[in-house]
């Protein structure tokens, strides 16, 4: 007979679908998993969750990173060289499920995923308490078997949606969708930037006329006023290289580095919130 | 995807537009200089003592490579889908000379991405492209070769894709990019076989082309596959080994994955990240093989051996001395193969080479690789 302990620790943190957010917007934190390392992962991993995230990508590296820039490509190099594997990081997911009820999904470009076989992973990343994932370079057109496996175990299929798809695609986005859409901010790849992006209302604007999931906006959200910004017309806002560059500048205190620098970014809009209940009651 | 849907509904309307062939046929012949000739190797042939060796010589077209072919159709539909900016990334540098010159001739701007290590080793090649009006920019990243010059390539294009048209040069890459590039360089086959029957006046029994991303094989190939009497060989870069960064032979260390948008056979290890590779020819070197190179394999239409470096060098200097035509190191491999298997065949059989590309680009390397001469 299973004892019950181990019962609760495989299905009782798992959130529910579509993932709740509680703040607007929320924070979708992305890590590259093993850089420096994967203790070091789980360290900032929960700190980011203290600070405020809500959900956790946890990125698998990739010894071909096309749609990363130079921080991420940097991460993924460095984790690589620790020998960081698909396997490690659905062992980590497993951990942190141990520890934090906060959302999680593992980000991954696809091959590493087929190499582990599609029905495996999905029964490792449901094993471990994951909510879903988000395969980088699997287009919905192509996205059937993989459709099937991931809702056979409720896991949550997150997609990509970018600022140039027509609006046909964007429905075949969002029907594919569950948990939430990513709406990807800008032309381009991952990174850090000064503007703030353009595109992104229109995408967001467009999108929910196709679905009534969350929509979280990513790809270059690096500062609490970008951040709050994306409140005004998302649900939430995914902050990837600017956090994996905190861990990038921090050798040897990440994990504090990284809970002050989710801190600054969330307290601007729950500071902007609470002026406002203040000022209406 | 939105720039691949565009991109393929332009190239499928221009396929079907009269004017658009015409004036691709036009640039073929009187620009790049089609047709390219077939031309029968009698020394060679009687130095290998079996089968009769023709030579297709792509190494004579515009810029010294068949890379110009596809070049020139990508650099209409350009024209047609109204964009400016050409991007594109090269291995050896032949496909990015034939990048620089089209868009020298049609007045786009260009960049081409190339490895660091490749910019090295094909030096002369980086020069041609900056004398032809291009930008040249290294990659750092990852083995600094042919692949990482297509990922920082396919981050350009995702950045900047309303303005700019992502000139892949082999039949690699997401669809339409595999269909288009090999109809744009099937006529070196559709020209082969018509010269061969009207020269020898019968079908080879075997053609022979060295297999990189795939793009001057499934070129040859093409006009032939339906000849189920023609074998169809393709050599793969055998490097300085077997063990895993030691080569490029996709089909034998490899396993089905998919990389840069495609899903083919590739070099990796078993958590599927993409291996490194090593071959003499830079244009060879690279993890990924087109995936109708995949599909012609597996049906069993077509075969993939490999040859070593030192096999290519040898070849090189083999065919330089007996018909005074130095190949390009990639189409060296092709003639290592046919040096194994041409004395095997009979003296009634007939053979094609695909002469790929000429050697000017790797006098460096044949001076550092031939020391005895």
């Amino acid at each position: 007979m299973t004892p019950i302990k181990l019962q609760i620790r495989n299905c009782y943190f798992k959130s529910p679908m579509p993932l709740t957010f509680r703040a607007r917007p929320a924070l979708v934190a992305y890590l590259t998993c093993g850089d420096p390392d994967l203790a070091t992962t789980q360290e900032v991993a929960l700190a980011a969750v203290e600070a405020g995230a809500e959900v956790l990508e946890l990125g698998v590296p990739f010894s071909d990173p096309v749609a990363d820039g130079p921080v991420i490509q940097r991460a993924s190099e460095r984790a690589l060289l620790q020998g960081t594997r698909l396997a490690d990081v659905l062992m980590l997911a497993g951990e942190l499920r141990r520890q934090t009820s906060a959302g999680m999904i593992v980000f991954s470009y696809l091959n590493p995923i087929l190499q582990f076989g599609l029905e495996r992973f999905c029964d490792t990343a449901g094993q471990a308490g994951l909510d879903g994932a988000l395969v980088t370079d699997l287009p919905v057109e192509e996205a059937g078997d993989y459709l099937r496996a991931m809702r056979g175990r409720q896991l949550a299929t997150v997609f990509l949606a970018a600022p140039t798809s027509p609006d046909s695609r964007l429905r075949r986005i969002a029907e594919a969708s569950t948990g939430f859409v990513y709406a990807v901010a800008r032309t381009g790849v991952t990174g850090e930037r000064d503007q703030p992006p353009q595109d992104a209302r229109d995408l967001v604007r467009r999108l929910r006329r196709h679905t009534k999931i969350p929509v979280a906006v990513g790809f270059g959200i690096s500062t609490p006023q970008q951040f709050a910004a994306v409140g005004e017309y998302a649900d939430a806002a995914v902050v990837g290289s600017a956090i994996v560059h905190t861990v990038e500048r921090n050798p040897g205190r990440e994990a504090a580095a990284v809970r002050e620098f989710v801190a600054g970014l969330v307290s601007g809009s729950r500071a902007g919130r609470a002026r406002t209940s203040a000022t209406r009651a | 995807m939105a720039a691949l849907e565009e991109l393929e509904q332009v190239y499928r309307a221009a396929r079907r537009d009269k004017k658009f062939q015409q004036e691709l046929d036009d640039l073929l012949r009187n620009y790049a200089g089609r047709p390219t000739a077939l031309f029968f190797a009698r020394r060679l042939t009687q130095k290998l003592g079996g089968a009769r060796i023709y030579l297709k010589r792509e190494d004579l077209l515009h810029t010294g490579a068949h890379k110009i072919n596809n070049c020139l159709g990508q650099a209409l539909l350009t024209r047609r889908m109204g964009k400016q900016r050409v991007i594109a990334e090269t291995g050896a540098g032949q496909h990015g000379v034939a990048t620089a010159t089209v868009c020298a001739l049609f007045g786009f701007q260009c960049v081409v991405y190339m490895g660091a290590e490749d910019m090295r080793r094909q030096e002369l090649n980086v020069f041609r492209m900056r004398l032809l009006g291009a930008e040249v920019r290294g990659v750092e990243a990852g083995s600094r070769t042919l692949k990482d010059a297509i990922n920082e390539a396919m981050r350009d294009w995702v950045t900047n894709v309303r303005t700019t048209h992502y000139l892949l040069g082999s039949v690699l890459g997401a669809h339409p990019y595999p269909e288009m590039v090999r109809d744009f360089h099937s006529v070196i086959g559709r020209e082969a076989r018509a010269q061969v029957r009207k020269q020898a006046g019968k079908l080879p029994a075997a053609v022979i082309a060295c297999v990189g991303g795939g793009s001057n094989a499934i070129g040859i190939f093409s006009g032939f596959i339906p000849d189920r009497g023609v074998r169809l060989i393709g050599v793969e870069a055998g490097g300085r080994g077997t063990q895993p960064g030691e080569h490029a032979a996709r089909f034998h260390g490899g396993a089905p994955g998919v990389l840069q948008g495609t899903y083919s056979y590739v070099l990796q290890d078993a958590a599927g990240q993409i291996a490194t590779t090593h071959s003499v020819s830079a244009g060879l070197d690279y993890p990924g093989v087109g995936p109708e190179h995949a599909w012609l394999k597996e049906s069993g239409r077509a075969e993939y051996v490999s040859a070593s470096d030192a096999e290519a060098l040898e070849a090189c200097s083999l065919l330089a001395r007996t018909e005074g035509i130095i190949p390009a190191l990639e189409s060296a491999h092709a003639v290592a193969e046919c040096i194994k298997r041409a004395p095997r065949m009979k003296r009634s059989e007939v053979v094609i080479i695909n002469i790929s590309g000429r050697g000017d680009k790797d006098m460096g390397i044949l001076r550092e690789n031939l020391k005895n001469l």
